[in-house]
C-alpha cells in the first residue's frame, strides 16, 4: 500500500509493558504434553531432513564456506529445540531465521557487492570468462562446409541440430558440445529435423526468438580451440573459430588477425596496451570504484546529482502536499453535525484503497499527452506534455502522490483532531483568541508532537516511493547527455532497479548496490536526526 | 475552526438563514464534493475503460458510453498472458504469507511479551531500526542469492513462489511483531497464570489461551500483510520471470509496458478486476485502521 500503514497503530507499542512472571527454565509451567513432544520431533524431523539435503547438495557443489555456515545453523536449531529452558529462543527462532537470511544477510551482502564489478560481463570466475571469450570472439572459418540445420528447444533452452555433409546428424546446445543422435524426423533434402524430447521451431517461433538464436553458440567439443558452430538464419550453420588465442603461460589473449595482445589488467578484464578491454571479464573486488565513478563518472555524475536532489524534493513536497490537504480535510469535516459524512470519507478515502501500482499506470493513461482523458476529453484536445516535459512530468508525479496519499493523511489528522482534549478549545476561547489563532497557536504544535513520527515515516517511505515514479513516468523523460536510462523524475530506487535489471545499457550490480548503500546511509540519517527533533520537541511541551 | 454556533438549517427557506448555513456548513459540502470528485474520478475513468469496447486509451477519452464486456473476454482469453493464473498465484502468494506472517509475528510477540530474557529490549528496538530500511532496497542482493539458491535447490531459486515467499518472509518480524506484541501486552497475565496452575504447558497457554484472545489483531495484521504483498511489484518483478508464475502487479504491469495505449481498455479490465478485492478487504478493515487511531489504540 501507499504507506506502511500498520503505523497508525503503532500505539499498542507504547503501551505499558506488564512485568511478566515467567522465568524460563525454572518450573513455571505444566509438562509437554505427549501430543506436543511427537508435533516437536515431526518438525524438527522435517527441518533436519530438509536441512541435511540441502547440506549434502552443498558438498556437491563444492560451496564449503556455505556448508560450514548451514552446518552451524542446523546445530543450533537443534540444540534450541532439544535442550530443556530457553524457551524465548523457541519462540523467536522461526522468525529470526529469515530475518537473518532475507533482511540482514541480504544487506551485508549488497554491501559487499557494492564493491565489486559484479554485472554483465563480470558476471563469473576469471576461468569462466576464459572459456567464453573463446567462444564468442570467434569468426568464420574460410571455405569451411555448411552444415543444414535445425533449431530445437527444451526447457526453454535452445540447440541446433546440423547434418554434417557426410549426413551425421548432431545435436548440441550452449552447454552441450556436440552429438552424433538420432534423428526422428527428416526434412526433403535428408537434413535431420527433429529429435525426441525436443520441439522443433517452425518459422514464426524462428522470428520471435531471433536474438537468442543468433547468439547460440554450440561448441564443437570440449575443447573451446576448436571451434565452434553458429547460425544466422536457423537454417544453416557454419564453423567459427576463435579470434582470440589464449596463452595459459603468459594468461594473455593474442588476437589471431591484428597481433594485438590482451593480458589481465587487475580490474577484471583482459585489456590490451592501449587500453581497450575485452567484453567479458570476470568479478573481481573493485574497493571504492563504484561510489568514485557514481560521483566523478561524467555520464553519471550530473544525472545521479540530479537524482538526488529531485529524490528529497519528491519527498518532502509529497509529505508536505499531502499532509496539508488531509489536515484541510479533517478540519474541515471535524463537526458531527455535517450530513453525508459517512459517504464523502469512504469516497475520499477510495484511492488508498486502490492498488498503489495500478494507480500509478491508470493515470499514465488519463494524462498521456496524445490519447489521455486529460488532454482529450477535459481539455478539449491540447496537447499539453503532462509526462514528457520535465517540469510537468514532476508535477504530474507529485499530484499523482497527492491523490494516493492524502486520504492517509485525512484519516490519520482526523483521528488526531478528535483525541485533542475539548478543554483547550475552550480554554483559548475564553482567553479571547480567534478560530485561527486557536488553530494556529495550540491545535496545530499539539497535532505535530503526536504526528511527527507519522510525518518521519511518511518521508521514510516516499523517498522509497518506487511504485508511483516507476508506474506512472518510468522516470522520464530521459536526460541529455548520459547513455543511462535516468530521467528527469527518476528517484533513487527507481535508478537502482533500472541499473540492476534494466534494458538499456548492461545490468551493473555493483553499481546499483552502491547506489543502495547511500540510499541506505540518507535514509539512517534522516531518521535518526528527525527522531532526536521530535525528542526534543516532546520534551518541550 | 469550527465557529461553534448553533446552525438551523430548517431556516433555509429565507436567504439570510442560506447564507448563515452556507457559511458553517455550506462550504464544507462544496469542498468535500470537490475532494471527492478529485478521489473517484480516476476510478470512474479506469472503470469506463475496462467497458467500453473500443479497447485503446484514445477510445476511452469518453467516459461511460459505450458498454461491453469484450476487454474482459480478451483478458481471460490471452494464453501468453494468463491474467486467471496471475489471480490465483497472487491469491496463494498472498495467503501463504500472510498466514506465515501472522505466525512467526505471534510467536515472537509471544515471547517478548510473557518472557524476560536478555537481550529483550535490544531485540526489541532492533526489530524497529530494521523495518526502517525496506526489503526492496536490497532487490540486487535478493536476486543474486536467489539465483545462488537455485543453483542448488532449484526449488527456492529464481522464478520459484516459494523462493519469493521465503524473502517475503524475511520481513516477517518487524513492524507486524511490534503490533502484536502491544496487543498481547493487553491480555493479562493472570489468565496463562491460573492456565499454568492448572497444568497448562506453555505451548497450550500460546494456542489456548492468548491466541483465541488475539484473534482481532491477527485478523487485522493477516489481511495487512495480504494487502501490501499483492501491490508488490519490485522483488516480484526480479524473482517471477515465468509469465504463468507471476502475480497481479507484475503482469499487467507487463501488459502495458511495451504498448501502453493498444492494451489500455484489456489492461483496465484486468485492472478493476484487481483492485476489487484489495478494495473491498480495505473498506473492510477501515473499521478496525481508524478506531485503532481515533480510541488511542491503547486498550491496556
Amino acid at each position: 500500500m501507499l504507506h506502511p500503514m500498520v503505523e497508525i497503530e503503532e500505539k499498542p507499542s507504547a503501551a505499558p509493558v506488564r512485568p511478566g512472571r515467567e522465568r524460563p527454565g525454572k518450573k513455571g509451567h505444566g509438562p509437554d504434553s505427549l501430543g506436543g513432544i511427537l508435533a516437536k520431533i515431526i518438525l524438527l524431523g522435517i527441518t533436519d531432513a530438509v536441512a541435511a539435503f540441502v547440506l549434502f547438495q552443498l558438498v556437491l557443489s563444492g560451496e564449503w564456506l556455505i556448508f560450514v555456515i548451514s552446518l552451524a545453523t542446523t546445530l543450533v536449531i537443534n540444540w534450541i529445540y532439544l535442550r530443556r529452558g530457553g524457551l524465548p529462543a523457541k519462540y523467536l527462532a522461526p522468525g529470526v531465521i529469515f530475518l537473518m537470511i532475507f533482511q540482514v544477510f541480504v544487506m551485508i551482502f549488497s554491501t559487499y557487492i557494492a564493491f565489486t564489478n559484479y554485472g554483465d560481463g563480470h558476471n563469473s570466475t576469471k576461468s569462466d570468462a576464459i572459456a567464453s571469450i573463446q567462444l564468442s570472439a570467434s569468426e568464420r572459418v574460410p571455405d569451411s562446409p555448411q552444415f543444414a540445420t535445425s533449431v530445437l528447444e527444451k526447457n526453454g533452452s535452445y540447440f541446433l541440430l546440423v547434418t554434417t555433409p557426410e549426413g551425421e546428424a548432431r545435436l548440441g546446445g550452449a552447454e552441450t558440445p556436440l552429438e552424433t543422435v538420432t534423428p526422428s524426423t527428416t526434412g526433403p533434402t535428408g537434413a535431420a529435423t527433429g529429435v525426441d524430447g525436443y520441439t522443433t521451431l517452425d518459422f514464426t517461433a524462428l522470428l520471435a526468438n531471433q536474438q537468442a538464436i543468433t547468439t547460440l553458440t554450440v561448441p564443437l567439443s570440449d575443447n573451446p580451440e576448436d571451434g565452434s558452430l553458429k547460425t544466422a538464419d536457423g537454417s544453416t550453420s557454419y564453423v567459427y573459430t576463435p579470434k582470440l588465442k589464449f596463452d595459459a603461460a603468459a594468461d594473455t589473449f593474442t588476437d589471431t588477425t591484428t597481433g594485438v595482445v590482451y593480458s589481465d589488467g587487475g580490474r577484471g578484464s583482459f585489456v590490451a596496451e592501449d587500453g581497450t578491454a575485452l567484453n567479458t571479464g570476470w568479478k573481481v573486488n573493485v574497493g571504492l570504484d563504484n561510489f568514485v565513478r557514481a560521483f566523478t563518472d561524467q555520464n553519471l555524475q550530473g544525472p545521479l546529482l540530479k537524482v538526488i536532489a529531485w529524490t528529497f524534493t519528491f519527498a518532502i513536497l509529497s509529505v508536505a502536499t499531502t499532509f496539508a490537504l488531509g489536515l484541510f480535510l479533517a478540519i474541515t469535516f471535524n463537526r458531527a453535525d455535517l450530513k453525508g459524512q459517512k459517504i464523502y470519507r469512504i469516497l475520499m478515502i477510495l484511492p488508498y484503497a486502490f492498488p498503489a501500482f495500478l494507480s500509478g499506470l491508470v493515470w499514465s493513461g488519463l494524462l498521456n499527452p496524445e490519447f489521455g482523458f486529460i488532454n482529450n476529453a477535459l481539455l478539449g484536445g491540447a496537447a499539453i506534455p503532462w509526462l514528457t516535459d520535465p517540469v510537468l512530468a514532476k508535477i504530474s508525479v507529485l499530484v499523482v502522490n497527492l491523490w494516493l496519499g492524502y486520504p492517509y493523511m485525512f484519516l490519520v489528522c482526523t483521528g488526531a483532531l478528535q483525541s485533542l482534549p475539548e478543554e483547550v478549545d475552550e480554554a483559548a476561547r475564553m482567553d479571547g483568541a480567534g478560530v485561527f489563532k486557536i488553530f494556529t497557536a495550540i491545535k496545530l504544535p499539539l497535532l505535530l508532537v503526536s504526528l511527527a513520527p507519522l510525518l518521519i515515516s511518511s518521508f521514510a517511505f516516499n523517498f522509497n516511493n518506487f511504485n508511483v515514479i516507476y508506474m506512472l513516468t518510468g522516470g522520464g523523460p530521459r536526460f541529455d547527455g548520459t547513455t543511462f536510462d535516468i530521467g528527469s523524475t527518476d528517484i533513487l530506487i527507481t535508478m537502482v532497479y533500472k541499473i540492476a535489471f534494466g534494458t538499456g545499457a548492461g545490468r551493473d550490480y555493483g553499481l546499483a548496490s552502491a547506489l543502495a548503500i547511500i540510499i541506505f546511509l540518507i535514509v539512517a540519517a534522516v531518521s535518526a536526526l528527525s527522531f532526536k527533533k521530535t525528542k526534543a520537541l516532546e520534551d518541550l511541551n | 475552526m469550527s465557529t461553534r454556533t448553533p446552525t438551523a438549517p430548517a431556516l433555509q427557506t429565507n436567504k439570510q438563514g442560506f447564507t448563515r448555513w452556507f457559511k458553517t456548513k455550506g462550504w464544507r459540502h462544496l469542498i468535500a464534493l470537490a475532494a471527492t470528485a478529485f478521489s473517484i474520478f480516476p476510478l470512474l475513468y479506469v472503470l469506463s475503460a475496462a467497458l467500453n469496447p473500443t479497447g485503446t486509451m484514445a477510445g476511452a477519452s469518453t467516459l461511460f458510453t459505450e458498454f461491453g464486456l469484450g476487454n474482459f473476454e480478451e483478458l481471460f482469453a490471452n494464453q501468453e498472458r494468463p491474467f486467471g493464473r496471475w489471480f490465483v498465484n497472487t491469491l496463494v502468494i498472498g495467503t501463504i504469507t500472510s498466514v506465515a506472517t501472522v505466525f512467526l509475528g505471534a510467536l515472537a510477540a509471544y515471547a517478548f511479551s510473557r518472557m524476560r530474557f536478555s537481550g529483550r529490549r535490544v531485540g526489541l528496538l532492533t526489530l524497529l531500526l530494521l523495518q526502517m530500511f525496506p526489503q526492496l532496497l536490497t532487490v540486487v542482493a535478493i536476486f543474486l542469492l536467489l539465483n545462488f539458491i537455485g543453483d542448488i535447490i532449484p526449488a527456492l531459486g529464481l522464478g520459484s513462489q516459494l523462493g519469493l515467499i521465503m524473502v517475503y518472509l524475511g520481513g516477517a518480524l518487524g513492524v507486524n511483531t511490534y503490533l502484536m506484541y502491544g496487543f498481547f501486552n493487553t491480555v493479562p497475565v493472570s489468565l496463562d497464570e491460573s492456565a499454568r496452575i492448572d497444568g497448562a504447558s506453555h505451548v497450550q497457554v500460546f494456542f489456548k489461551i492468548i491466541m483465541p484472545l488475539v484473534t482481532p489483531i491477527l485478523a487485522v495484521v493477516g489481511l495487512l500483510v495480504f494487502i501490501s504483498i499483492s501491490s508488490e511489484f519490485v522483488i516480484a518483478s526480479v524473482v517471477l520471470t515465468d509469465p504463468d508464475s507471476q502475480t497481479l502487479a507484475v503482469g499487467l504491469y507487463s501488459y502495458v509496458a511495451q504498448q501502453r495505449s493498444e492494451n489500455w481498455g484489456v489492461f483496465a479490465a484486468g485492472a478493476v478486476l484487481a483492485a476489487i478485492p484489495v478494495m473491498a478487504l480495505f473498506l473492510f478493515l477501515q473499521r478496525y485502521i481508524t478506531s485503532g487511531l481515533t480510541a488511542g489504540g491503547v486498550k491496556g
